[in-house]
């Protein structure tokens, strides 16, 4: 019960929704960048949406599959095939034994998330199947996969409205489902994304001029960013007084600005402590997007109040319900 | 106290705006804040993260939003109950005198031989004492553990006294081994796991900060009293077996 890592790619990592509950022993909360894309894809396999899948950075992976299995992936813009035939976003394979799988360059975006019915076994740590890249524990053996690899996958449950659909087949053919999870949810990567965020917690420690920076100029992703965080460049964010602050609690999300003037926007493995000034917190619908920022992309911010942040995830949740219901119906 | 949204998935709750004019009383109120949130049980609230003058809510605004019956008004519901456990907590604490939170008191076997402390130099001159005298006032001080963070199991320690206060080099290095023990700035800390950092370097212990595999996952908790202890080379070998 196994899927053979033929090609691991650029970086390409066991994740579930995260670690928490860990936080006072400094813990992050590594996970998938975009939980919300995890849950999409493994409810179209039939897992549990908390099942662990796999985060695949700009592409490269390629795996072949020792049993059947259904999969589904969603994130970036890639070229996703099986043998000759084009897997897109959001849509459904059911695979057979021996088929191989393979991720191309991500054309838009850089991320996305693999589930696979049964889901990905390796030990729960912490809480989670996710791998904690910093401090080199969780999903296998701490680290990203390997050339090589034998990924254990786990009983599955037979519960996918599409293995029903095509488990009467004879003989036993690769299919796609025509069908696919609405398109935002599938494929939310964008060049020129916008991020919506609520005020930081040291928003009035920047001036007028600063706050007007922020919120108006587009922001260049730099190269060195990670699954820490997303370094921008852009005009320089000055804060009004330049004292110490005292270290406090940072989320994935958090805008810090460092003394350089270039904003930080942290992701999953960010660390759970933070002495910089925090000018905003991009919402969490947001952070699917913000998972998919390459380098070179331009971004911006736009303000919503605390209030909407909270009713667009509302929204959402219920939109995510009828999904569900919607696939429960099929089966 | 204080609160503000860290996003819309979590909170800060200030106690106080001040660390260094008392860090004792200061810790105190931030951890029997800590300790009143975490036994208060309040739906929703998926983790709790203290540190030196706050107390860090994360919470499941969908989940809040169905306990409170307020879904366009969840945080204000929330702060609100926070307030209120956290303020009738004080009152209690006061009227019973047991303002001491649970401190446990770890000592920490640390050598401070050159090979490990490849900063005690810049920390002596700094502080206009020779290498041996910084580390007989760094192993002879109290600790108080602030808070985890930077990496998993990273305790920053409290207490430091003031003479050894250091600045942070200005060219981090890229690699520092597991268990170097440091001073960044006002504060002594120890590096659990090999990783980059730009403390200087004082020392080094034998014992293993982080074991994801156990429970607490770390050698340090929040409130703990750490005292350093200064061990031999060959210590430190028998240590680590």
């Amino acid at each position: 019960m196994t899927a053979i890592v033929q090609r691991a790619g650029f970086l390409t990592s066991v994740q579930d929704l995260g670690r928490t509950g860990f936080r006072q022993f400094g813990v992050s909360t590594s996970g998938a960048l975009d939980s919300f894309a995890l849950r999409v894809a493994n409810l179209l396999v039939g897992n549990d949406e908390g099942s662990a899948g796999l985060e695949i950075t700009l592409g490269g992976l390629q795996l072949q599959f020792e049993d059947e299995r259904i999969v589904a992936w969603c994130g970036g813009a890639f070229d996703v095939e099986i043998g000759s035939r084009a897997l897109p976003a959001g849509h459904v394979a059911h695979l057979q034994a021996g088929d191989e799988l393979k991720f191309g360059r991500a054309q838009i975006g850089c991320r996305c998330w693999l589930a696979i019915s049964g889901g990905i076994d390796v030990p729960v740590v912490l809480g989670s199947r996710s791998t904690d890249l910093r401090a080199n524990f969780g999903g296998l053996e701490g680290r990203v996969l390997h050339d090589g690899n034998v990924v254990l996958l786990g009983a599955q449950s037979g519960s996918s409205a599409f293995a029903k659909a095509t488990a009467d087949k004879s003989p036993p053919a690769t299919g796609i489902s025509s069908w696919t999870a609405p398109h935002d949810w599938a494929s939310p990567a964008n060049r020129h994304p916008n991020l919506r965020f609520v005020r930081g917690v040291d928003w009035n420690r920047f001036d007028d001029v600063t706050i007007q920076r922020f919120t108006i100029h587009e922001f260049s992703v730099s190269p060195d960013s990670d699954r820490m965080g997303v370094r921008l460049d852009g005009p320089e964010l000055k804060r009004e007084d330049e004292t110490d602050l005292i270290s406090e609690a940072v989320a994935p999300g958090t805008i810090q600005v460092p003394p350089s003037g270039k904003p930080i926007l942290l992701l999953g493995d960010c660390q759970t402590i933070g002495g910089y000034p925090k000018i905003a917190h991009v919402i969490t619908v947001d952070l699917g997007i913000a998972a998919q920022l390459r380098a070179g992309d331009g971004v911006r911010f736009f303000e919503v109040s605390l209030q909407d942040a909270h009713g667009l995830l509302m929204e959402r949740e219920r939109d995510l319900e009828r999904f569900r219901i919607g696939l429960s119906l099929q089966r | 106290m204080q609160i503000t949204a860290l996003g819309d998935s979590a909170l800060i709750v200030r106690v106080r705006d001040q660390f260094e004019d008392a860090p004792e009383e200061t810790l105190n109120e931030v951890f029997r804040a800590f300790h009143l949130l975490r036994d208060a049980g309040i739906p929703g609230i998926i983790d709790l993260a203290p540190a030196y003058t706050s107390v860090a809510i994360f919470f499941d605004p969908i989940i809040v939003a169905k306990v409170s019956g307020k879904p366009g008004g969840l945080f204000d519901w929330l702060a609100e109950r926070v307030r209120e456990i956290v303020t009738a907590g004080a009152h209690r604490g006061r009227r019973v005198r047991s303002t001491k939170t649970a401190a446990r008191p770890v000592e920490i076997p640390v050598c401070y031989d050159p090979e490990f402390a490849l900063d005690i130099d810049r920390v002596a001159e700094q502080a206009q004492l020779s290498a041996g005298e910084v580390v007989d006032l760094h192993s002879g001080s109290e600790y108080r553990v602030a808070c985890n963070g930077f990496v998993s199991g990273f305790p920053f320690l409290a207490g430091l006294p003031k003479k050894l206060a250091t600045p942070r080099r200005d060219t981090p290095r890229k690699e520092i081994p597991a268990g170097s023990v440091g001073i960044g700035g006002a504060q002594t800390g120890i590096y659990p796991l090999r990783s980059p950092g730009g403390w200087n370097l004082i020392g080094r212990t034998p014992l293993q900060l982080f074991d994801p595999t156990k429970d607490p996952p770390t050698l340090l908790c929040p409130g703990d009293r750490v005292r350093f202890r200064a061990i031999t080379r060959e210590q430190f070998e028998s240590l680590k077996q």
